[in-house]
């Protein structure tokens, strides 16, 4: 078979880091970078996906990874609808099932879905004919924004092989730290995570995660530091004394970002909370690659969007 | 066909664009991946070589651009698109090693336009195989290589094959 196949990506719906593989990250990655060329014509648009439907399914609040997702179905040419929770039939107590159904009853192609229940995406697929993407799903994963953090990474760091990787704030919560753990061990990176005890569970080490408590250690030597935002909203309980306690032994400062590899970069996937993860000087240096895993995430999501969609509509068996 | 054949093909395939091109530096060439590419460079070389011009070589990649793309079994892998001049107002030379149903053509000019509205569009193949599916035909024909439409016409390049020739082999299998 010629080269320009990619029998590497067969999955119908893009659910998790956990159920690829390396080759098939790597797919994506490529694709991606082929991708991003067009958000850079002055025509910023490829026909691929004309007549075909996706429909963002939004049960959380989101700017940027709807948009996103928006941007990436538009520049590939595919239709796309809108779906919020304040705007839908659910606040009038439809079930998710049925919502779904009805959506679909509008011959969708893809449902781009978020949800505050882990597994919410998982549940959809299982009933649904389009190709669901997992867009965030509770405290469990978040593929898309992993693959723009791991395109951002080899943009800067061209390999993953030996890199030590930092990434600190609320794990617990936080279904960004579980995809870019499964995709940077999946990739032979080093991967720290590091906050308070209360937020930073020891059975992460079982998928070969470094625990460590306090920041300086965990900042020694890495190359690329991934702050991540004190989710208020999903902490039920108090997980630690006060944001002023949080803020003099978890914000990433200039002092502190010293002790890191002189190239390293830092990364957030947003929203910023500055003054409190990271100071508000180090997110706007020269270092900071924060604003350019935004734009990244479009080719991402047009990638993934490509390889879904593409090709003949097989059986929603796998 | 081998390595001299189409040595002196892409000589006299020059000497036609630099007879029909009066203003070169409205010139641009564009390859399609993946041996136009490298037909499209050499081409680029034998101008310098000849009028002390220099071309500037773009590469289109069609993948994005075709028009089975529901039909296929596998997506394609997409490439990247590497055109670093402006095309608007340009003479753009397409450059291509087999014309066949004319269909990559037709997606290759939809990608051309996309990037801006060249003054002319030509045509150079290395092969014309015939069975074409489209009203497209080639400016420039290295060669007109008649053929049964199962057929594969392969045309191999040193850059990418180690080696030069141009082979017609029965498909086998399935």
């Amino acid at each position: 078979m010629s080269p320009e196949f990619s029998p590497q990506f067969r999955h119908y719906h893009l659910l998790g880091i956990e159920e690829l593989d390396a080759a098939e990250i790597m797919t994506i990655l490529d694709t991606a970078a082929s991708m991003a060329e067009i958000s850079e014509r002055e025509i910023k648009k490829v026909p691929t996906l004309r007549g075909k439907t996706v429909v963002n399914l939004f049960f959380e609040p989101s700017t940027r990874t709807r948009s996103s997702f928006e941007l990436a179905a538009k520049r590939l040419s595919a239709d796309i609808v809108n779906f919020s929770l304040q705007a839908s039939s659910v606040v009038k107590g439809e079930s998710l099932k049925d919502t779904v159904r009805n959506l679909e009853a509008m011959a969708t192609d893809a449902l781009v879905v978020r949800h505050s229940c882990s597994g919410a995406p998982h549940y959809i697929a299982s009933f649904c004919r389009s190709h669901v993407i997992n867009a965030g799903d509770g405290s469990h994963e978040h593929p898309t924004q992993a693959l723009l953090d791991a395109f951002t990474i080899r943009q800067f760091k061209k390999r993953f092989k030996g890199l030590k990787v930092a990434i600190v704030g609320d794990i617990l919560h936080s279904r960004v730290a579980r995809s870019n753990l499964y995709l940077l061990r999946k990739l032979g990176a080093e991967v720290v995570l590091c906050g308070p005890p209360s937020l930073v569970p020891s059975e992460f080490s079982f998928w070969g995660a470094k625990i460590e408590y306090k920041l300086e250690e965990a900042l020694a030597g890495a190359d690329v530091i991934m702050m991540l935002r004190i989710q208020r909203e999903r902490q039920k309980a108090n997980f630690f004394p006060s944001v002023r306690e949080y803020r003099n032994l978890y914000c990433l400062t200039e002092a502190r970002f010293k002790l890191a590899k002189k190239d390293a970069i830092i990364m957030h996937p947003g929203p910023i909370n500055r003054g409190i993860e990271i100071d508000s000087g180090l997110a706007d240096s020269v270092q900071s690659v924060i604003l350019k895993q935004v734009a990244n995430g479009i080719a991402v999501r047009m990638a993934v969007l490509y390889l879904l969609l593409g090709g003949k509509e097989r059986e929603a068996a796998d | 066909m081998d390595a001299t054949k189409i040595r002196r093909v892409l000589h006299r395939l020059t000497t036609e664009i630099l007879e029909r091109n009066r203003n070169l530096k409205n010139l641009v060439i564009v390859g399609l991946r993946t041996r136009g590419i490298y037909l499209g460079k050499r081409i680029a070389a034998l101008i310098k070589e000849l009028e002390r011009v220099e071309i500037p070589v773009g590469v289109l990649d069609i993948t994005l651009y075709r028009d089975d793309f529901s039909e296929l079994e596998t997506q394609h892998m997409v490439q990247k698109t590497e055109i670093p001049f402006p095309v608007a107002k340009k003479d753009v030379l397409l450059v291509d090693d087999v014309l066949f149903t004319g269909r990559t053509i037709r997606a290759a000019m939809d990608g051309l336009f996309d990037l801006g509205r060249p003054k002319t569009i030509q045509l150079l193949v290395l092969i014309d195989r015939g069975h074409r599916e489209l009203p497209i035909r080639a400016d420039y024909v290295g060669k007109v290589l008649p053929t049964s439409r199962k057929e594969l016409v392969q045309v191999r390049l040193k850059e990418v094959d180690g080696t030069d020739e141009v082979l017609i082999t029965e498909p086998t299998g399935k």
